[in-house]
This record gives C-alpha cells, sequence and structure tokens, in this order.
C-alpha cells in the first residue's frame, strides 16, 4: 500500500474544518506535550519512533479505522519511515511533508473584509504557532502589519493582487518569533514602523509610532492608538474606523502578559490601564484581531481569527476583573513558561542577533505562549 | 573516559542517527561505552530519551562546533 503524503495546507483543511484526524506523532515525549498540531476534531497518539524502530505491531491495535491517519515528527525524516512501516503491515497512513517545521512555517490566507472604497483586510494565519498577520490593501498600495519571517508569503500574495507594500508595521516588538518586517522594509523600500519605546536597543533605521499617527495605504486609514502593557511601547492599530488590531494586548480568550522583556510587575498598570480604559473609549463596534490565538476553538468557522470589541467587553475574562488588585494577581501570578528562545528572539528582531535560516527555525520551536488566561 | 567504541554519525538526518547508534549497540557488550557523534540538533533530545527507554546511561555529552558528542554505557 502506497504512503501518501500530506502538506501543511492539507492539515489545515482537517484543523480548521473539523474533519475528524488521527494524529500519530513519533516525536520524543517531551516535544509532543510541549507543542503538537491542534484542531478539536483530532485524536493523538504519541509514541517516539526510536520505540518503534523494532516493529510497529504494538500500536497496530491503537490505530482508528474510521478516519485518516497522518504520521508526524519534527522534520519529516521518522514519520516517513514509521509510514512505510505501516503501510508494509497494510495500514493506510500519510505523513506530514516537513514534519512540524513546515506546519510551524505555514500561513493560512482568510480574507477579513471589504474596506469602505473596495479595498481588502486578509489575515495570514499561522496556525503552527497562532501568529497573526495582516496585509492592508487599497488602490494599488499595501501595508503589512505583524509580518513573519516566511516574507515570500506576503511579496506573492502582493504580487498577485498587484499591489505595492508602502507600509510594514509592528504592533511591539515581538518575543516569540522572528519579525518578518525589516526584510520586506528594505526588499520594498517601505517604511518600517515601530513603537520608539520598545526600539531603545534597534541596531538599524525605523519610523517611530505615536499615538494618534495616521498612515493611508490608498484611501484607507491606518490610525496607531497606544497601548502599552504587553511591552512598554505596544500600539493598536484602527484600520478603516472598524478594525481594531490589538498585537498581543488583547487576544479573543486571554489577554497579554507583560513579562517578556522582564518587566510584569512595572508594566501590568499599564496593561490594566490599555484594557479598562483606552479601549473603552473605542467604538465597541470594532471587529478586533490581534496578533496571536492559542487554541483552535478562537478560530472562526471561517479560518479567521476575530471578533467584536462589544463581544470581548463581555466575555473575554481577562476584562471582566472589576477590582484592580485582583487583576494584577492574576497577570503576575498566572504566566505561563516563556517562549522558546525568546530572548534571542528580541534581540534577533532588534537586529542585535542575526542568526542563519536554520537556526531561526529552532529558535521558533514550540508554541507562542503570550498570553496569560 | 575509556572508550570501547566509535560511531561517526554526523552529517545524517533524523531518523539515522538513532537507527545506527541502536544496531551499534547491538555489537558491544553491557557496560562498554559507545562514543557517538552526530550534527543533527534533533538528536540532542531523542538520543537522551532513547538511551533512557532502551535502558542504557548517558554518561557525558557535548557539543563543540554544532558537533553533538554521546558517550553512553549499554545497559
Amino acid at each position: 500500500m502506497p504512503v501518501r503524503i500530506m502538506k501543511p495546507q492539507e492539515v489545515a483543511r482537517y484543523s480548521i474544518d473539523k474533519k475528524p484526524l488521527f494524529i500519530l506523532d513519533v516525536r520524543n515525549e517531551d516535544a509532543f506535550t510541549d507543542w503538537k498540531i491542534e484542531g478539536e476534531s483530532i485524536e493523538y497518539l504519541n509514541i517516539p519512533y526510536f520505540d518503534l524502530l523494532d516493529g510497529v505491531d504494538d500500536i497496530k491495535g491503537k490505530l482508528p479505522k474510521d478516519r485518516d491517519i497522518l504520521v508526524v515528527c519534527a522534520k519529516e525524516g521518522s514519520s516517513q519511515m514509521i509510514a512505510e512501516m505501516l503501510s508494509e503491515e497494510g495500514i493506510k497512513v500519510s505523513y506530514l511533508e516537513g514534519g512540524m517545521k513546515a506546519w510551524s512555517e505555514y500561513l493560512e490566507l482568510v480574507k477579513v473584509g471589504t474596506l469602505k472604497s473596495g479595498g481588502e483586510l486578509y489575515q495570514f494565519v499561522r496556525l503552527g504557532k497562532g501568529c497573526l498577520s495582516y496585509m492592508v490593501i487599497d488602490a494599488g498600495k499595501a501595508a503589512v502589519i505583524d509580518a513573519t519571517r516566511m516574507t515570500d508569503v506576503f511579496f506573492n500574495f502582493a504580487k498577485e493582487k498587484g499591489v505595492t507594500i508602502e507600509h510594514v508595521f509592528d504592533t511591539h516588538l515581538h518575543a516569540d518569533h522572528i519579525s518578518g518586517g525589516r526584510v520586506i522594509a528594505e526588499a520594498t523600500g517601505a517604511n518600517y514602523y515601530l513603537p520608539s519605546q520598545d526600539a531603545e536597543e534597534v541596531v538599524f533605521d525605523y519610523h517611530k509610532l505615536a499615538d494618534g499617527l495616521c498612515i493611508t495605504v490608498g484611501e484607507t486609514s491606518i490610525e496607531a492608538v497606544f497601548s502599552p502593557g504587553h511591552t512598554s511601547g505596544s500600539t493598536s492599530f484602527v484600520v478603516d474606523e472598524a478594525y481594531l488590531l490589538t498585537g498581543d494586548i488583547l487576544f479573543i480568550d486571554s489577554i497579554g502578559r507583560p513579562d517578556l522583556a522582564g518587566m510584569a510587575d512595572d508594566w501590568v498598570g499599564d496593561l490594566r490601564t490599555t484594557l479598562y480604559n483606552r479601549y473603552q473609549q473605542l467604538s465597541e463596534d470594532l471587529l478586533v484581531l490581534p496578533a496571536h490565538f492559542m487554541e483552535m476553538k478562537e478560530v472562526n468557522v471561517d479560518g479567521s481569527v476575530a471578533m467584536k470589541l462589544s463581544t470581548l467587553f463581555s466575555e473575554n475574562h481577562g476584562l471582566q476583573v472589576e477590582d484592580e488588585n485582583e487583576f494584577r494577581t492574576l497577570v503576575t501570578e498566572n504566566l505561563p513558561p516563556q517562549p522558546n528562545a525568546y530572548q534571542e528572539i528580541r534581540k534577533t528582531n532588534m537586529g542585535v542577533l542575526t542568526p542563519d535560516d536554520e537556526t531561526q527555525r529552532e529558535m521558533e520551536i514550540g508554541p507562542n505562549r503570550c498570553a496569560v488566561r | 573516559m575509556k572508550v570501547d567504541h566509535f560511531l561517526d554519525a554526523t552529517g545524517l538526518s533524523c531518523p539515522m542517527p538513532i537507527v545506527k547508534t541502536r544496531n551499534a549497540m547491538k555489537d558491544i557488550n553491557s557496560g562498554e561505552i559507545l562514543e557517538v557523534k552526530t550534527t543533527d540538533k534533533g538528536a540532542k533530545a531523542d538520543l537522551t530519551a532513547w538511551t533512557k527507554s532502551g535502558g542504557h546511561e548517558l554518561l557525558e555529552q557535548t557539543e563543540i562546533d554544532n558537533v553533538l558528542t554521546f558517550f553512553i554505557r549499554k545497559g
């Protein structure tokens, strides 16, 4: 029986459309526990490939007959070997092309909406790592917000749409993934905007974001709203007076963590002010578009990650804490482990470190962990 | 450290470093020490976990110039 190779974009369909899938993850237990392909319709079995070298007899009985089976490993090699062993036993299986490395780099493109002037807003959903990037397109121009390092995706999409990237924004200095902002700006000649409070150690030229700064893309406005708390410079953007890009301040089912630059106690007050004062002054009808999601339940049926601000005011538990001290405790005492290599990632985003592509991939292994629940 | 056997698995990618280590271990006596060199970064966690699950002992592990070296005593 031939082994099928499944591409990341096919896995995305199982994950988003909630199609039944059985994943045999053959990485070691620590790697699996730390980070895996998520989906509400996915069942898992984790057995390291090195425990299957003598044969797959022990697991044959544990594999379902009524759903597709996908073998997954870190880079592909081991999953291919195990998939071939299962196939020789007459079991129909696929393995993931490029392994978790490719899954981490795959971006699902979703159109979020049509803008007033006829432009478009797109969300790039990095399913494997929970990162969200955006492209605003209007009248042949484009702006990119919170780009990932897979910059070809943005270049290719701009080309496909026949638009020129003129502006590149990062809502903050990212600590969980390597920004593609600088690379895109250098390749296109676009302006690269960063909050200056986050960029004190940055070694390249950039444009400073300031509260109220308004940039237009074609006829579409992008307005900066200073919203510190995840970092001291975190800035949100109101696009076309209808969308609120919150960066890592407010997510669908959680709020940002204030500690990735080592300042939890100092910045929790900023976070409180942003969430409980600054955002309250904005229109409740804005559609919130964050820079991350943590769980597949935050992904809408169309694959987008978006929710009305009014809904979040009533449902996001991070916005329901009346008492300021209680909020402080919630935020500073419930911090999850820090993301993999976050210090090196911050330094890379400052331009201080310049790791090669393979090292950048290794640095980004694992989930994003930018939220507190 | 007195090394009894040596395996060069540099340049090989997963799963070959472990497949070769496993084969090499079959041919040596209990208590003997095998030195394995690999350039596959994933081997760091995998060889460590494999050594444990196979009942062997990882005596030492070093990393110099992207070459990972493992000293494993057969259990």
